[in-house]
């Protein structure tokens, strides 16, 4: 059990890199607290499992430094780290049985039998592994499997932290939640740091206390579920987070009013009045979206973009341009000033399919500058 | 489906048969033809039931054959898998070292195996032979056409530098197969070196291992070019294999009746012991597929 330092953490896979872009991991500055429940989330390539071997051991960083409560343990290899990893298919010892399987880690520390033979038991009764014990692993199905994987990170009463990469990729997608149940009932019961790469949202949403959104080799955000989908600190992570992700519309700040643009920039006029598209404000979002420097962006969740289909003061018309029933929701696409946007509308709303009118609550618009929320 | 469409797949795999009928059925039993009658000429024959068999079993230099047979085979098996495990395990994992030794490993493989026999007569050629003169200079005297010993040992060396290569190919693959996050998961788990070999790469290199059993054991049963053309079976009857004194038996002496015979037993011998082999090490494995 272990608080994770990832003290300026940059890795390269070349031998001399040179710029930015030669970097699998860009500066990485963290601290994870002890115990806790870490999502790695991000699209593939994004460094996620880089991080992960550089926790686990299984690679040196070309820059900074790891500490495991406070202690140093940049150069020491996996096996010295006190730490387990469940990789993304199962990795069995084949002509072993499920108890030998389960006994290697300890029986390789020269741990007596009996004290393997206690400890095995124990960890086999809280997977639930006990009926399969004295038969061969290779038999198993792949949830039984991946229990045995994490298995083996349990017995060692010593680890400090349990790593997953993907680990439910092979599993049947009703098995999924069970272990992601069982994942989350052993954390609690034996209170380990997790961390826990995935690109899929739900599972990382749902696994975790603290999700961590990477991008480009770099954490862009790091909170929790309800932070992530309220304020997302990117705009990536605005993409990423929430089905479908957020809306975005580069505009500029006239008075109480944020005028939408085209994406050059130029002010996109009313074909029926010369006035142009703007999104009323308050006082306080205006001041805050003035600051900006750069281009301007406002985003919303299509969860909170109000959809009518009669006029409405504030509202601005815009073209539908599809409805797709997700049977207890639907969601419907339209074109904005040439934007697209997506909006959730409930089952029973009855929207036109020609014209809508928008509204954009207040408490729900975030603005971006240079891909950043404005805070 | 109708009666028509069955009798059509038939039809299909008609050259099949047709081409292994003239390639194993047809001349098998020209072979069981032979075997059980006496030639004297064309239309001069006469059934003669198993007395070639009968000869043939109470052959005395075929139980030395058969014997020296087994020997060969052993002593190849007992080198050459185990060596080339060993070589696989040493041979680089990536970059221009992977690509150089498979060449290097690939080429005695490519070499016709007559080829080989002469290669290995000069290479250890007592007055002008590399291996042959270097020993002699060493002052030990050295002639493998003269001391049984020593034909045994220069056919063993050629043997095994012909074909350890295609051990090495098969566990090469075997283990570049293996995906990273066994060796990742083993390091973790604090696994010795000894043990990764044990509880991960042999296990996992057990198909293409017993391919390469079978396909050693085979071969190295049925050795002819090789030893025929660097010792001619000999000195003496030394190094007469079975193949060696089988051709001498047909061949040599004409006497196809119980040369026919033989091949039958031969073939009989060999098939046996390749379906051993096989059942065995498909029980080792069995229980955990």
């Amino acid at each position: 059990m272990a608080q994770i330092n990832l003290n300026k953490i940059a890795h390269s896979y070349m031998k001399h890199p040179t710029g930015d872009s030669d970097y699998a991991l860009k500066l990485i500055d963290n601290i994870w607290d002890d115990g806790g429940a870490y999502a790695l989330l991000g699209p593939s390539g994004c460094g996620k499992t880089t991080l992960l071997n550089i926790i686990s051991g299984l690679l040196v960083p070309s820059k900074g430094r790891i500490l495991f409560d406070g202690k140093d343990v940049t150069d020491l290899p996996p096996e010295k780290r006190n730490i387990a990893q469940v990789f993304q298919f199962p990795v069995l010892y084949d002509t072993m049985s499920v108890f030998d399987n389960l006994a290697f880690p300890l029986r390789n520390r020269g741990f007596d039998e009996v004290s393997v033979k206690t400890r095995v038991l124990e960890i086999a009764e809280i997977l639930e592994l006990t009926p399969f014990l004295y038969k061969k692993a290779a038999g198993l199905a792949a949830d039984a499997k991946q229990k045995i994987s994490l298995g083996r990170g349990l017995v060692r009463s010593d680890v400090a932290a349990i790593l997953f990469d993907e680990p439910l990729t092979v599993i049947d997608p009703n098995l999924k939640w069970q272990l992601r149940c069982k994942l989350k009932e052993i954390h609690e019961q034996l209170k380990l740091t997790l961390i826990y790469v995935t690109h899929d949202q739900v599972e990382a949403l749902t696994f975790a206390d603290k999700v961590v959104v990477m991008y480009e080799g770099e954490i862009v955000q790091i909170g929790t579920p309800q932070e992530l989908f309220e304020n997302p600190s990117h705009k990536f992570v605005g993409y990423f987070i929430g089905s479908p992700g957020m809306n975005f519309l580069p505009c500029k700040i006239d008075g109480n009013i944020a005028v939408i643009q085209d994406s050059h920039g130029v002010m996109i006029k009313n074909s029926t009045s010369t006035q142009s598209i703007g999104i009323p404000l308050n006082d306080s979002l205006s001041s805050l979206a003035s600051k900006a420097s750069g281009q301007l962006e406002l985003g919303i969740r299509p969860l909170y973009l109000k959809v009518h289909s009669s006029a409405v003061k504030g509202g601005l018309k815009a073209k539908v341009k599809a409805l797709q029933d997700h049977g207890n929701f639907k969601i419907i696409t339209v074109t904005l000033a040439g934007h697209t946007l997506k909006a959730r509308l409930d089952e029973q709303d009855n929207i036109g399919n020609e014209e809508v009118w928008l509204e954009f609550p207040v408490d729900w618009i975030r603005f971006f500058a240079k891909e950043r929320l404005l805070k | 489906m109708n009666k028509w469409e069955d009798n059509k797949a038939w039809f299909l795999v008609l050259p099949v048969f047709v081409i292994v009928a003239f390639s194993a059925i047809i001349p098998l039993m020209t072979v069981v033809n032979y075997s059980i009658q006496d030639i004297f000429g064309p239309g001069e024959r006469v059934f003669v039931g198993l007395e070639w068999f009968k000869e043939v079993l109470g052959d005395p230099r075929l139980h030395e054959a058969l014997m020296r047979q087994f020997l060969f085979s052993g002593l190849v098996l007992l080198i050459e898998i185990p060596l080339g495990i060993g070589i696989a395990l040493l041979m680089p994992k990536k970059g221009w070292g992977a690509s150089l030794s498979l060449v290097l490993m690939a080429l005695p493989l490519l070499i016709p195996w007559n080829v080989i026999g002469t290669i290995w007569i000069v290479f250890t050629r007592p007055d002008i032979g590399l291996l042959g003169s270097f020993i002699n200079g060493m002052g030990i005297p050295f002639d493998h056409t003269a001391s049984p010993t020593q034909a045994w040992i220069t056919l063993m060396l050629m043997e095994v530098w012909h074909w350890t290569p295609l051990v090495v190919l098969l566990a090469y693959a075997g283990l570049r197969a293996i995906p990273e996050a066994y060796f990742q998961a083993a390091k973790i788990d604090g696994a010795s070196a000894w043990a990764v070999f044990k509880y991960i790469q042999l296990p996992k290199m057990r198909g293409v291992l017993t391919i390469a059993l079978l396909l050693r054991f085979m071969d190295s049963f049925l050795i002819y070019a090789e030893p025929f053309v660097l010792t001619g079976g000999g000195p003496g009857n030394t190094t007469t294999f079975l193949s060696i004194y089988l051709v001498k038996i047909a061949v040599g002496q004409f006497d196809l009746g119980p040369a026919a015979a033989f091949s039958l037993i031969y073939f009989l011998i060999i098939l046996l012991l390749s379906w051993l082999f096989y059942q065995v090490l498909q029980n080792a494995g069995k229980g955990d597929a």
